[in-house]
């Protein structure tokens, strides 16, 4: 199982408290971990990627095991760490600044 | 005994509002969706229980509300797990989605050069005179989207863009359809005003439209005395009983039309400052007009730190300030333009709310105000729905 956590106005959104858990079949990707989030939590559609372009919305960010993934490409295989559950893929907002 | 219901939306999540229809004792119930910019919150006239609301953030975007339980309780429509047992089997989840029709085109930027359009957010949400499952939703970048199955899913009506959607350039505030007036009496006809282009109408249920600023003068931000677009409506308010009758606050200057938009001429009359954002018609005085004087484009707030409602019986030209219960020194606050709205009731109700989180309600036209709660987020949207 995937261990997605989600800021807290998306698990608000999506009315989950504590960690997601997405059964994703291989390749676990970034995408593939975001298309199964997205079915299992419709409400969260357009939230964090575009609907169509599902290019990720600019405040948002993908961490996991300590590395910034926002910047890689959609295929991209997430760490081992995450896909055998050990440890979560975070989905942030972006810092606000100011 | 009939019930009044306030929808307010803030910078921070929404709020209701809710008395008896003595207006005089307050039960505040929220935040709804705290943290959430919430731009406007409006009942269906033909189901009050049916309320659509707007939700944005820089983060995550555009959301879609709806409540089929006077604000209760709320769903994205479309999401919920029984909707989405479809014989398509995926699910939908597009009651955010807002994408412009065709081929994208593009509008006027600030150096000049065309850019395409791109969706940010609702500002206004306008549900149908005859049916709780279409709502007509205003847009920045400035376009009209419309729904027809309780806001699963959205199209845009994109004859409003071709109507010299090139020339329109955003404002400080951005360029966005922030009013949507439906005409009771005739079903083809909508009007409509965007920030920085003006005011349009259609007449044919939103296939085309044209623009209606005729009479309007910007010499400070318009060169040209006749621009056909461009002008800059903060907002336009309109009697039932009357559709062809128009008021608008524009940028400066109080305005009136008495042939649907056709000619606009001025009525600020005796207004200490006819700059402003919001403008409302009193339920049962077609003649009797609501604005509140701002100081100027530089200095958004109250002349003389005096918060002041105006009112003219007249519709426009004389006008008297109504400050009984509204604070008259030291108040540094502004009224956005979908931050007022009047009830049904006999006296009529009249509700404002602030940048600085007051809502101020008034249960007799307008002659005494109380704050109904006083330190909310700044308050973006104000509507009102009288209930039996």
């Amino acid at each position: 199982m995937i261990r997605v956590v989600l800021p807290y106005h998306l698990r608000t959104l999506a009315r989950v408290d504590g960690e997601v858990q997405l059964d994703v079949g291989e390749p676990v990707t970034l995408s593939s971990v975001l298309d199964a989030l997205e079915a299992c939590y419709p409400a969260l559609r357009g939230t964090i990627r575009d609907h169509d372009t599902l290019k990720r919305r600019p405040f948002v960010r993908f961490f996991a095991c300590k590395e910034d993934l926002s910047l890689e490409l959609p295929e991209t295989r997430l760490p081992d760490a995450v896909i055998d559950g050990t440890e979560p893929f975070l989905i942030v907002g972006a810092m606000a600044g100011g | 005994m009939s019930k009044v219901r306030v929808l307010v939306g803030t910078k921070k999540g929404a709020f209701i509002l809710t008395a008896d229809g003595k207006r005089q004792k307050w039960k505040v119930n929220g935040p709804h969706f705290a943290g959430w910019e919430m731009y406007h919150l409006k009942g269906s006239s033909v189901d009050p229980n049916r309320i659509y609301a707007s939700q944005t953030s820089g983060w995550f975007g555009q959301i879609i509300q709806r409540s089929d339980d006077g604000g209760k309780t709320w769903n994205t429509p479309g999401s919920s797990s029984d909707e989405l047992k479809g014989p398509e089997g995926m699910p939908k989840g597009e009651s955010n989605k807002f994408a412009y029709e065709g081929k994208v085109g593009t509008h006027k930027w600030y150096d000049g050069t065309q850019h395409p359009w791109e969706f940010k957010r609702i500002w206004h949400l306008e549900p149908s005179l005859t049916d709780p499952d279409t709502v007509y939703a205003g847009a920045e970048d400035a376009a009209i989207f419309k729904t027809v199955d309780g806001g699963k899913t959205w199209k845009e009506l994109p004859g409003l863009r071709s109507a010299k959607g090139q020339l329109w350039q955003p404002g400080a505030g951005g360029m966005a359809v922030h009013t949507i007036i439906l005409d009771p009496k005739n079903p083809k006809r909508i009007f409509i005003a965007i920030s920085a282009a003006g005011a349009f109408r259609t007449d044919d249920g939103g296939k085309t439209w044209k623009p209606i600023n005729r009479g309007l003068k910007s010499q400070y931000e318009l060169p040209d005395p006749d621009a056909e677009v461009g002008h800059c409506v903060h907002r336009i308010a309109m009697h039932p009983s009357r559709p062809g009758v128009l008021f608008m606050q524009k940028h400066w200057d109080v305005m009136r039309s008495d042939d649907a938009g056709e000619q606009w001429t001025d009525v600020g009359g005796n207004l200490p400052s006819d700059f402003g954002f919001p403008i409302d018609v009193h339920t049962h005085e077609p003649e009797t007009i609501f604005v509140v004087p701002i100081k100027s484009d530089s200095e958004h707030f109250p002349p003389d730190g005096k918060l002041r409602v105006y009112r003219s019986k007249t519709g426009g030209n004389e006008w008297k300030p109504l400050t009984k219960g509204l604070p008259q020194k030291d108040c540094y606050v502004n009224v956005l333009r979908d931050a007022m709205a009047v009830d049904s009731l006999e006296p009529c109700g009249v509700y404002f709310g602030t940048t600085g989180g007051q809502v101020y309600g008034s249960a007799d036209g307008g002659d005494t105000w109380n704050p109904i709660v006083r330190d909310l987020p700044a308050v973006y949207s104000v509507e009102v729905q009288t209930l039996p």
